[in-house]
């Protein structure tokens, strides 16, 4: 039998707030245990929640950049459960009516475009943490994190593959960073991603059973683990057993998902509105001024790139995979002359050997060493015919290694490209007297032997002779 | 509606709080008390009124995002049963 996978992803995002979101407490990451939860993040009586604006705005923010309907009233509930890191025994969150609701995003698979449908986008607040380990017994309770303000960005089920999944797992979490509602550092928690996967036989209107993948903090493991579920789903069924409803664990070492014990009652939530909060109202001049703020979009720049640079949908993807890499390929462009033109020089050596360069030392973009208007410099003097391709691959190697100026280390190194006919014509003399051969078979029609003749003037010049010159210059000769 | 006995256990675990057998029966009674009067309510027609989400015609004041807490774990781990290098204690909830 032929089977579908079928998944959607919920998202949990940390805002990049510098306060909580209920209270005062700072949210920055690595503090001593419980010196960032004050009274109301440990749920002392009486106290009272004080929504926080920064967090809100990010929320708008992002319900913009996805096209989205934000609800102008939106409201606060109470999601009810027992869990010693969750002190009040509620976690704030958004049920019936959420800050965002609808919108998408595109990914790119291979050379397939695909919209995924977003449901909605709502905020919470996070636990704190339980620490299990060696206690005398007991376990540990760090409430820092509790009340750190979360984004949850729930999918429709519409990826029908684990590589559908990690493009809009990515897809996403460039646009977040991009917005700069998120940090995006996964290694710390700030883009955590629970996978809903199912399986049907192909042609099955309806849905499967679907199992729900936990917390999962690398693209790499979001793959390996929907991959390692969909064939435990397609096996049990084809064994004739039935999925149950789960929620599972990813073991990356193991690569296997395991069911979490699951108790009995542990989906009852009893949501209600939060009598402590009031009804949250967007009004329009604030939605304004949100969106005005907003950069250009990943999407937005791509096709800026594909109709007025004339990049492929490839190219135009890969440049904005990052804010960092957009705004590093606009800054080279806006540093050479007549910026059309050179879209694709530019995004060549980016994505060629810069990245290439940037992947051996294991760098973000962000962390590059090539300043854009150093790689401009070298991207000029290809140009204007100062390097050739093979010259600019030395500059390069040594503006990365050792720094400096393209026009310095041209200097430096001797690694002018020779265009000057006059230092040319003696080199084409002495080929032309050295291989009379070559001359007979080109005046018989050989155009082979033309091309060994370019190749060793080349060579005389110790590959520093412009090529085209050279073509140019034979030719007058020979003709 | 009404509630069944098991029904009250239920929510009194979901809510940790222990409740007895004669505790339950009074319960259950108020319970059903209050679900009467949710009953009774329900033959109001309310075409075309909005769903309330609270009882005041308000709407939420938002807070600055800024930093405005000092540290002061140790004056609320004063009053904690258990702590060690900083961490509240509790009972091993790991199963």
């Amino acid at each position: 039998m032929q089977w579908e996978t079928v998944i959607g992803l919920e998202v949990h995002t940390q805002l990049t707030t510098q306060s909580k979101i209920f209270s005062g407490a700072s949210i920055a990451f690595g503090a001593a245990p419980n010196t960032q939860a004050c009274q109301v993040d440990i749920a002392l009586p009486g106290v009272l929640p004080v929504l926080n604006k920064g967090a809100v705005e990010r929320a708008i923010r992002f319900g913009l950049a996805i096209g989205a309907k934000l609800n102008r009233t939106n409201v606060f509930a109470r999601k009810n459960y027992f869990y010693p890191d969750l002190p009040k025994g509620y976690q704030i969150s958004q049920y019936e009516l959420p800050i965002v609701e609808g919108g998408h995003l595109s990914i790119q698979v291979g050379d397939a475009e695909k919209t995924i449908r977003i449901t909605r986008a709502h905020l919470e607040e996070d636990a704190g943490k339980s620490l299990h380990e060696d206690f005398h017994g007991m376990t540990g309770i760090d409430l820092n994190r509790a009340g750190t303000p979360l984004l949850e960005i729930v999918s429709e089920p519409d990826m029908r593959s684990a590589k559908e999944a990690v493009a809009y797992a990515r897809a996403l979490h460039t646009l977040v960073t991009w917005i700069g509602i998120c940090d995006g550092n996964m290694q710390e928690g700030s883009f955590r991603v629970d996978a809903n996967v199912s399986v049907r036989p192909v042609g099955q209107k309806e849905f499967g059973t679907r199992r729900e993948i936990k917390n999962l903090n690398s693209f790499r493991f979001l793959e390996q683990a929907i991959d390692y579920e969909v064939r435990w789903q397609i096996e049990r069924i084809e064994d004739g057993h039935k999925i149950q409803q789960a929620t599972v664990l990813f073991n990356p070492d193991t690569g296997e998902t395991r069911a979490m014990r699951s108790k009995e009652d542990a989906h009852d939530y009893r949501y209600f509105p939060d009598p402590d909060l009031l009804p949250v109202k967007l009004d329009e001049a604030w939605i304004e001024q949100v969106k005005a703020g907003l950069p250009e979009l990943p999407e937005q720049k791509q096709a800026r790139y594909r109709e007025r640079f004339g990049l492929s949908a490839y190219d135009a993807g890969t440049l904005t995979a990052s804010r960092a890499m957009a705004e590093y390929f606009e800054a080279v462009l806006a540093a050479l002359p007549a910026r059309g033109e050179n879209a694709k020089l530019a995004a060549n050596w980016i994505m060629g050997d810069l990245s290439a360069a940037l992947n051996k030392a294991e760098l973000d973009i962000a962390a590059n060493r090539i300043p854009a208007k150093q790689l401009a410099g070298l991207l000029a003097r290809i140009q204007d015919g100062t390097l050739s391709g093979k010259l600019a691959k030395q500059v390069f190697e040594a503006m990365w290694n050792e720094g400096g100026e393209a026009d310095a280390i041209i200097e430096a190194k001797g690694l002018k490209q020779v265009s000057d006919a006059g230092a040319i014509e003696p080199l084409i003399d002495e080929v032309l007297a050295a291989n009379p051969k070559s001359v007979e078979e080109f005046r018989s029609g050989k155009e082979k032997a033309f091309n060994a003749l370019v190749g060793q003037v080349m060579k005389a010049s110790k590959g520093k002779a412009n090529p085209a010159q050279v073509n140019e210059l034979l030719r007058k000769k020979l003709g | 509606m009404s509630l069944s006995i098991d029904d009250v256990q239920r929510i009194a675990k979901l809510a940790r709080i222990r409740v007895n057998e004669a505790e339950a029966a009074g319960y259950q009674t108020q319970l059903n008390g209050i679900f009467g009067l949710i009953e009774a309510m329900q033959a109001v027609d309310t075409t075309g009124v909005e769903p309330m989400s609270h009882a005041q015609d308000l709407s939420q004041r938002l807070r600055a995002d800024a930093v405005t807490e000092p540290d002061r774990r140790q004056a609320f781990q004063a009053v904690a049963p258990q702590t060690e290098d900083g961490l509240y204690l509790v009972p091993k909830v790991i199963e």
